[in-house]
């Protein structure tokens, strides 16, 4: 073999770089090829919140105009900007894992070169922006239906958008290492139900967590849960004071490194256990 | 009497072929659970900070709540998984072998398939209405329990009905992924008394996504909340829904050319 045909190596970060931007281009063609099927599931989507904020406003107003301190003009900021965080929380689920050994897929992404964590952040990364686009008439709708108390400042907005990716990540990182129980069992099911249901209580995705019972306050700060859904959606309509939210998102930076040990390790452990299925 | 005969043998071999996956009972079990568990944590979570939410009390939604499951368990049963079979089935053209049949097509594509385990969705919600019924206070007569049964089967109708049109789209929308998602998250509206919500949403709850009417009016039955107005309401449009779904159908299935290779 001569010289010239060892391949001149890219530095890492540029082919890294150039792989997710890449993926990312890909997705965002790819999916707004599908603009009525994006719609229908914004659509669906929407509703988790919508009945979330018209139960709430109702129990505010019947309550002398708030709970606890909590008018429903601040329920409505909450409930729409949840839904941008929602659709930011959109990854891949642990339920694909089922799929991807069911029917052999994952034994052709084995020979591919880099951790599959890469393929699913970039891809779906990418698909952050059509969904974006789909999200901005659904908000507007919902602004003037419902009113909004959101006077953010300009570092909020700041904390906010880079909150949100952090959120993308952590839930990433986490229903990757959730995936890896499929490797070990095909009931794998219940337990990410009972992680859902964990999630849907203790992230501030059913109600803003202040309106939780004590103890379970108490809990949500030691997981992830609620670095995913509470606190990038207060860090825009909450008020939070500037120490708390630059620590908010130095928490995020700590529950994102836990995660990326957790599917280092996990992956590692996983993949030596892996039997291939399918053809 | 036969597409009775046809329906029987359709559940017949649902039933034998769901018999072959009994474990398959306990996760239907396991996941009615969380989700009855879910539903009393979040009713839990709302009346710990109020008394009355627009002038329902807890084991009045605790009623609603109820029916609400008790109906999903039907649309998961039957309904759902025929519908997604129907959307798979157009997109792949294999529609074709089930139109050269005799029979209906609208009955035989509505037959199918049965989720036998998720029955367990119906029992849970039935246990969740009759908690709720024993916490009210009043008696409720034979006259009331045989409407409440009654508009039961009208909202399971209204559901039915619903999602053919929605899967009737199929003929024109090839992909439709996206269906199941769409239904849950508007069917998730119905666990909360249809007042509740502002005037636009309310119409289109009850009307254009016919989810409201289905849940509410039931549940309004049996906690001495219905007036004969709603009802005669509920059956007319029923009966309106029910033709033009029927008419939809036949002009969805005239549009289909077959997909298939």
């Amino acid at each position: 073999m001569s010289a010239q045909a060892v391949s001149r190596r890219e530095p890492w970060l540029r082919s890294m770089l150039d792989f997710y931007a890449t993926k990312m281009r890909v997705q965002v063609l790819t999916q707004f090829q599908y603009r009525v099927a994006m719609y229908m599931y914004t659509l669906g989507m929407a509703a988790e919140p919508t009945i979330y904020l018209v139960v709430w406003s109702t129990i505010a107003r019947s309550h002398g105009g708030s709970v606890d301190g909590i008018t429903p003009h601040q329920f409505a900021a909450y409930y729409i900007v949840w839904t941008l965080v929602r659709v930011m929380n959109i990854v891949f689920t642990p339920y694909g894992w089922e799929w991807r050994i069911r029917e052999g897929q994952l034994s052709g992404q084995l020979l591919r070169p880099m951790h599959p964590i890469h393929y699913d952040l970039a891809e779906f990364a990418g698909q952050k922006l059509p969904w974006i686009v789909m999200y901005l008439p659904i908000a507007t709708g919902l602004w003037f239906a419902f009113h909004p108390a959101l006077h953010p400042r300009p570092l909020a907005v700041l904390v906010f958008l880079i909150a949100i990716w952090g959120a993308y990540v952590i839930r990433s990182l986490n229903q990757f290492v959730l995936g890896m129980i499929t490797i070990w069992t095909t009931r794998a099911a219940a337990v990410f139900q009972v992680w859902f249901l964990a999630e849907l209580l203790l992230s501030g995705r059913l109600v803003p967590l202040t309106l939780m019972p004590q103890w379970s306050q108490a809990l949500a700060a030691w997981l992830p849960f609620k670095w995913t859904f509470y606190f990038p959606i207060e860090s825009l309509v909450g008020n939070m004071s500037d120490a708390s939210l630059v620590t908010g998102l130095g928490l995020q930076a700590l529950w994102a490194a836990i995660g990326a040990v957790a599917v280092a390790g996990s992956w590692r452990l996983s993949v030596r256990h892996y039997s291939a299925v399918g053809n | 009497m036969r597409s009775l005969r046809l329906v029987a043998v359709y559940l017949r071999l649902g039933v034998l072929n769901e018999m072959q996956y009994r474990a398959n009972f306990f996760v239907a079990m396991f996941q009615s659970l969380l989700s009855v568990g879910v539903g009393l944590a979040v009713l839990a979570l709302v009346y710990s900070h109020t008394a009355t939410l627009n002038g329902w009390t807890r084991s009045q939604l605790l009623v609603i709540l109820g029916v609400q499951i008790l109906l999903g368990g039907v649309v998961h049963t039957s309904i759902q998984p025929n519908m997604e079979r129907l959307v798979d089935e157009i997109r792949d053209g294999k529609l074709d072998f089930l139109l050269t049949k005799p029979e209906d097509s609208q009955l035989m594509i509505s037959v199918r398939v049965l989720q036998l385990w998720q029955f367990v969705e119906i029992v849970s919600g039935s246990i969740v209405v009759g908690v709720g019924i024993s916490q009210l206070t009043g008696t409720i007569g034979l006259g009331h329990s045989l409407l409440f049964l009654a508009l039961l089967v009208l909202g399971a109708l209204l559901l039915y009905c619903f999602w053919l049109v929605l899967a009737t789209g199929s003929f024109w929308i090839v992909n439709m992924w996206f269906l199941s998602e769409l239904f849950e998250g508007m069917y998730q509206t119905g666990r909360w008394p249809i007042g509740v919500y502002p005037g636009w949403l309310r119409y289109s709850m009850t009307y254009l996504v016919p989810i409201g009417l289905a849940v509410t009016v039931p549940a309004q039955a049996i906690t001495h909340r219905l007036h004969w107005g709603t009802v005669v309401v509920a059956l007319l449009f029923a009966l309106a829904l029910t033709a033009f779904t029927r008419f939809f159908w036949r002009f969805g299935v005239r549009r289909y050319s077959g997909a298939s290779a």
